[in-house]
């Protein structure tokens, strides 16, 4: 295969207006789910499909991709589909946070802040939040339309009835601009006050459910909670042990069969750059 | 003609020369040979042996070819052959603890002892044609090698055990069931179950694994671990007394690490699922794993929501494709006699509410 | 006797009733489920619906509840009109305003979850966050239905039937509903079950001063609760009246047949 053998990007331009439009439609309406025709790509669903074929609708020639999964950007799925814009699109790519002009992310948000003019954009596997308490599409739709939100809450009420607090740990559920419940994908709540007033655009996409969503810059995004049982997003209780940071979300790691582990952050531009004594998120090449 | 029964040993003779016809195609194109389907259809290979539930590569390979490449009709006469076979005894249970990976791969943690193993796997290729395969003879350049690790390669599910995070698996010394020599009962233990399902149909599998992901009877799975390689069979000879090695075998293990359950009073554990299949199968066994958890609701006390993959009735009786086909295909058979019956009753039913309208 | 006519004379000086229905009717395909039904209740009454099953009173009770649409007629609730209101303002009345007892309580009630998550529910879909008062609120609401605290966190599908239909009811009066709908709430209950179960439905229909419309073929149910009565057959209502008056002395041939049948008993 050539790169001639297909269109910018991959997609054709008349598939990347359809995903443009629907992305305008998200934009406008923050956190609403909406439905596009989502493609076949070479890639299996569940692997980012939906992620790709936003950051194809998006990508012009001059701009500069990261791709991270997990927060780190020498991860496998994150190399191959790096590699695929690579070939596909000929973009400059980057590992570098404040270099990229779009960052295709899959369950991270990077620890550097992002600016204006850059896009985020999210690979989401199911992108309904209340698809584990209405598993039906056409009762879930209805929800949102009347803003029937009890059940959400119900369920946060059983977790701390349960547990005594909020047993969600990822793709912990925000309310959009007072009016969408959206499920952020599966990022650690670590991340959810990320979402919040953020400069940069957030775009998601989930390609087996066909769905578009999305955050324009500075939104209001408050994670669901009880006001004596308040959110509060959690890390583990160790500092880096690569760079030393405390702030940063950590990867675990088993260094023997006798328990022992190591915390590592898990956004490794971001922990380059601090082990390279430069500002943060202006690491790797 | 299909209506003409008598003449039917002409026709079937007929249809059997014309499969044998279509099944080599156009003769100016070459044969296949068993060992080309054996070394370059490997995955088909395996599915075979895996639903066949017999591992023999040369025969699936020429199940399949025999089959036209129609899968289930390739399972079917392994499953056909298997049958006729006699059964010598048990093996030892295989350690896959002493597997010799060629993958493996855990998706819960970074990294971990023994290393993750991405092995010969579609996982990262794009799908696009490769049109030079199209073209005849090159051989792939060899891939890169490294000395194998000699490395323990311990269970990730293991290491949580350590540490109390996973319900703990109680060994069991109970001889497992055989499915081919005694009839499926319900309710079936875990080991009659996990059985059921390595022999079942690797898409009804997979849409039922889905189905939970998708809210119908969700278990919140990762994929602690699953990993490809050979193990060494060993079997107990009467004549020795003790258990020697009779072979190796491929196998592929996935354990999945699924939610956790506890209250304030019981400290929570992650619970598991379980898949193992012949040869290499990574999708069937994911999939079974997570068809194993969902089937497990009531030892776990969990709530029965009505989802198909927690039915342990509903799975057990439907994963067999072989027993399915079977059945579907059979309604092409004649039904002359009930359905003349039902032809006579509406009619009969039909002239009635006719009749009372005219009246 | 006189006392409760004047108490419900009293009542009827309130401005407007709080569900008003006009010509209610509601057919299936050539089949009339009921026909031009209509009545007012006022503030703090209760009416009664009684017929035999087929009589259309369930059919109507759904109309009336929202939960199916009238082929013709009107439903005014508190001054307006129901039919034309948006669904979502409809689904708003449903969870806060009104409640709705269903006769098997699994259809009330969300068997997977706690007995506190379901009374809490309604509250947290009007908006309550605070876990506290919402326990709280359930804690106490338990206590009115005579559950015991300490059940707060089991499921209501470990409880008795008895037990089930309390909590149902629980889950509906915590928000304070103002109308509540009654289908048969005693029905599939044992006997001695029963009377413990309208005993505590009378107390709070009382105390709350709650409005209500109860279906039921049991006429002992609508004796203790109901200050009026509706009597239904074919889809049709044959007769009305103060309930005492009705039971008593019944005008129309089938609601004799239908009081006889109940004292032979």
């Amino acid at each position: 295969m050539t790169v001639q053998d297909y269109n910018f990007a991959y997609l054709d331009e008349q598939t990347k207006r359809m995903i443009r439009r629907a992305l305008l439609k998200a934009l406008a309406v923050p956190g609403y789910q909406v439905p596009f025709a989502s493609r076949e790509m070479p890639m299996p669903y569940g692997w980012g499909t939906g992620g790709v074929q936003v950051t194809a609708a998006c990508l012009t020639p001059d701009d500069r991709l990261k791709v991270i999964d997990q927060g780190a950007d020498d991860t496998t799925n994150a190399v191959s589909i790096r590699r695929f814009f690579q070939r596909t699109a000929g973009v400059e790519t980057t590992q570098s946070t404040t270099g990229a002009t779009v960052i295709q992310t899959r369950h991270r948000i990077p620890e550097a802040p992002l600016s204006e003019g850059q896009i985020l954009v999210y690979q989401v596997p199911i992108p309904e939040p209340l698809r584990f308490l209405e598993p039906r599409e056409t009762e879930t739709r209805r929800m949102h339309e009347l803003e029937e939100y009890g059940l959400m809450h119900v369920k946060l009420y059983e977790d701390i009835a349960r547990h005594g607090e909020i047993a969600t740990a990822y793709a912990y559920p925000v309310k959009v601009e007072d009016r969408y419940v959206m499920d952020p994908s599966p990022i650690p709540k670590f991340d959810n006050p990320k979402l919040a007033d953020n400069p940069a655009i957030q775009l998601f996409g989930a390609g087996r459910e066909a769905r578009i969503y999305a955050l324009p810059p500075y939104s209001r995004v408050v994670s669901l909670d009880f006001e004596d049982h308040p959110f509060t997003p959690s890390r583990a209780e160790h500092a880096c042990a690569l760079c030393g940071a405390t702030d940063s979300y950590l990867d675990e790691v088993i260094t023997d069969d006798r328990g022992s582990r190591m915390f590592s952050c898990s956004d490794t531009d971001f922990c380059a750059s601090r082990q390279a004594g430069r500002p943060d998120g202006e690491g790797g090449a | 003609m299909y209506v003409a029964v008598k003449g039917g040993e002409r026709a079937i003779d007929a249809a059997h020369a014309w499969l044998a016809e279509e099944r080599r195609g156009d003769p100016s194109v070459p044969e296949l040979t068993v060992a080309q389907i054996r070394e370059q259809m490997t995955l088909a290979v395996n599915r075979v042996m895996a639903e066949g539930s017999l591992h023999d590569p040369d025969l699936a390979a020429l199940a399949i070819k025999q089959a036209r490449g129609d899968l289930i009709e390739a399972v079917f006469l392994i499953r056909a052959y298997r049958t006729t076979l006699p059964r010598f005894g048990s093996s030892q249970p295989v350690d896959t603890a002493r597997m010799a990976v060629d993958r493996r791969v855990s998706a819960t943690f970074k990294d971990l002892p023994g290393g993750q193993v991405l092995g010969p796997t579609f996982d990262y290729t794009h799908r696009l044609l490769d049109f030079a395969l199209a073209a005849e003879g090159a051989v792939p350049p060899a891939a890169p090698t490294a000395p194998a690790a000699d490395e323990a390669v311990p269970h990730v599910a293991g290491l949580l055990d350590r540490d109390g995070l996973i319900e703990a698996e109680a060994p069991d010394d109970t001889p497992a069931p055989d499915l081919t020599r005694s009839p499926l009962e319900l309710p079936a233990s875990r080991a009659l179950r996990l059985q059921a399902l390595a022999r079942g149909d690797e898409g009804f599998l997979l849409s039922l694994a889905y189905s939970t992901q998708r809210g119908y009877g969700r278990t919140h799975a990762f994929v602690g671990e699953l990993r490809i390689g050979m193990v060494e069979v060993q079997a107990e000879l009467p004549e020795l007394g003790f258990a020697v090695p009779i072979g190796e075998i491929e196998l592929t293990e996935c354990e999945s690490v699924n939610q956790f359950k506890g209250s304030r009073t019981e400290p929570p554990q992650f619970t598991r699922g379980y898949g193992l299949v012949m040869g290499q199968g990574e999708r069937k066994a994911l999939s079974m794993s997570l068809v194993d958890r969902a089937l497990r609701w009531r030892e776990l006390g969990e709530d029965f929501t009505g989802a198909p993959a927690q039915d342990e009735e509903f799975v057990l009786s439907h994963c067999d494709n072989i027993q399915a086909t079977g059945f579907l295909e059979h309604i092409k058979l004649p039904h002359y006699v009930d359905f003349q019956a039902e032809l006579e009753l509406v009619r009969r039913l039909r002239a009635e509410t006719m009749q009372e309208a005219a009246e | 006797m006189q006392a409760a006519e004047m108490d419900i004379c009293a009542k009827m000086k309130a401005e407007v009733p709080l569900l008003s229905a006009s010509g209610v009717t509601r057919r299936y395909g050539a089949r009339i489920g009921c026909a031009d039904v209509g009545f007012d209740l006022w503030p703090g009454e209760v009416l009664g619906i009684v017929g035999e099953s087929g009589s259309g009173k369930s059919t109507l009770l759904s109309c009336l509840a929202g939960q199916q649409r009238p082929d013709a007629g009107r439903i005014l609730y508190d001054g307006a009109d129901v039919l034309a209101m948006p669904e979502a303002a409809r689904r708003r009345l449903a969870r806060s305003d009104w409640a709705y007892v269903h006769q098997n309580p699994r259809d009330g009630l969300r068997m997977g979850i706690s007995a506190g998550g379901n009374v809490g529910e309604r509250l947290m879909g009007v908006g309550a966050r605070r876990y506290g008062t919402i326990r709280d609120s359930a804690i106490d609401w338990l206590g009115r239905v005579e559950i015991a605290a300490e059940r707060i966190d089991d499921r209501p599908s470990g409880f008795s039937g008895g037990m089930q239909q309390r909590l149902q009811i629980a889950r509906n009066l915590v928000t304070g509903p103002r109308l509540v709908f009654m289908d048969e709430p005693t029905g599939g209950l044992d006997v001695s079950v029963q009377a413990r179960l309208l005993d505590l439905l009378r107390g709070l229909v009382r105390d709350l001063g709650l409005s209500a419309v109860i279906v039921t073929h049991d006429l002992a149910v609508v004796r203790l609760l109901a200050d009026r009565l509706m009597v239904m057959k074919s889809g049709r209502v044959v007769e009305t009246g103060l309930t005492d008056q009705v039971l008593d002395d019944p005008q129309h041939a089938y609601t004799q047949l239908l009081v006889s049948s109940v004292l032979q008993v």
